[in-house]
């Protein structure tokens, strides 16, 4: 599904040692597997299963996520920054799609 | 109606099974983790939900996890948070489904394995879940 759109807002720079706090939202349905459609027939279950945030290759934060998660996975989490970098952020849907955001970050 | 406290019981004990699976059979102490939900939840669609947890955040003492879960759901799962030593502080924020008015919690699990629990009740007016 390539209307899957990643939105994540990182501060451009922090001071050395700061916590930050990121905020991320993708765009996805979250379909439980619970509603039915018109028909009454189960709608199957498709959701992102599992969020990433790395900064320079090393996790920092994980989320797993099951069906009760909103549609459009809304996340805000925070991460010490040491050292300028690059955070990427990656969602993992159920059909096995893989959603990618990177951002970076200076320090001073 | 005669079945329904029966079934209320088994979402609870799926609930405690839940607790149970994610602290390694440790019972979870209140306190030190501390939920941040509306009282009242208007659309049980969208209900944001954060969670805080009292921890300096060292490499050698950290929030490995946190757990949220929803006892009225039809699946009590919500999410899972883990947090690492460069987290800086171990908070979170998500928006999360209530099918009804129920208790959301949270287990936090430190990287020594100690265990912590808060509960907040949410009342909801419109339920998240089928259609």
């Amino acid at each position: 599904m390539a209307d899957n759109k990643p939105r994540v807002k990182v501060p451009k720079k922090a001071a050395k040692g700061e916590v930050i706090a990121i905020k991320t939202l993708i765009s996805h349905p979250m379909e439980s597997g619970q509603r039915k459609d018109k028909a009454g027939n189960l709608v199957p279950r498709q959701i992102i299963n599992k969020f990433t945030c790395e900064f320079n290759g090393q996790v920092v934060f994980t989320c797993d996520m099951d069906p009760a998660v909103s549609a459009n996975p809304y996340l805000e989490f925070n991460v010490r920054v040491d050292e300028p970098g690059t955070f990427k952020f990656t969602w993992v849907d159920d059909d096995g799609s893989i959603y990618e955001a990177v951002n970076s970050i200076a320090v001073e | 109606l005669a079945f329904l406290p029966r079934l209320a019981l088994a979402a609870a004990q799926s609930t405690d099974e839940a607790i149970m699976a994610f602290t390694k059979g440790a019972t979870p102490t209140e306190g030190t983790v501390s939920l941040d939900t509306p009282e009242i939840a208007e659309n049980g669609n969208t209900v944001p939900v954060g969670v805080s947890v009292d921890s300096p955040m060292t490499a050698d003492n950290y929030v490995e996890s946190v757990l949220i879960l929803a006892d009225g759901n039809p699946n009590p799962a919500v999410a899972t948070f883990h947090f690492t030593a460069l987290s800086g502080v171990a908070e979170a924020k998500t928006r999360i489904r209530l099918a009804k008015t129920q208790n959301v919690i949270a287990v936090a699990r430190m990287n020594d394995g100690s265990v912590f629990i808060d509960r907040k009740e949410v009342k909801v007016t419109i339920g998240g879940c089928g259609g």
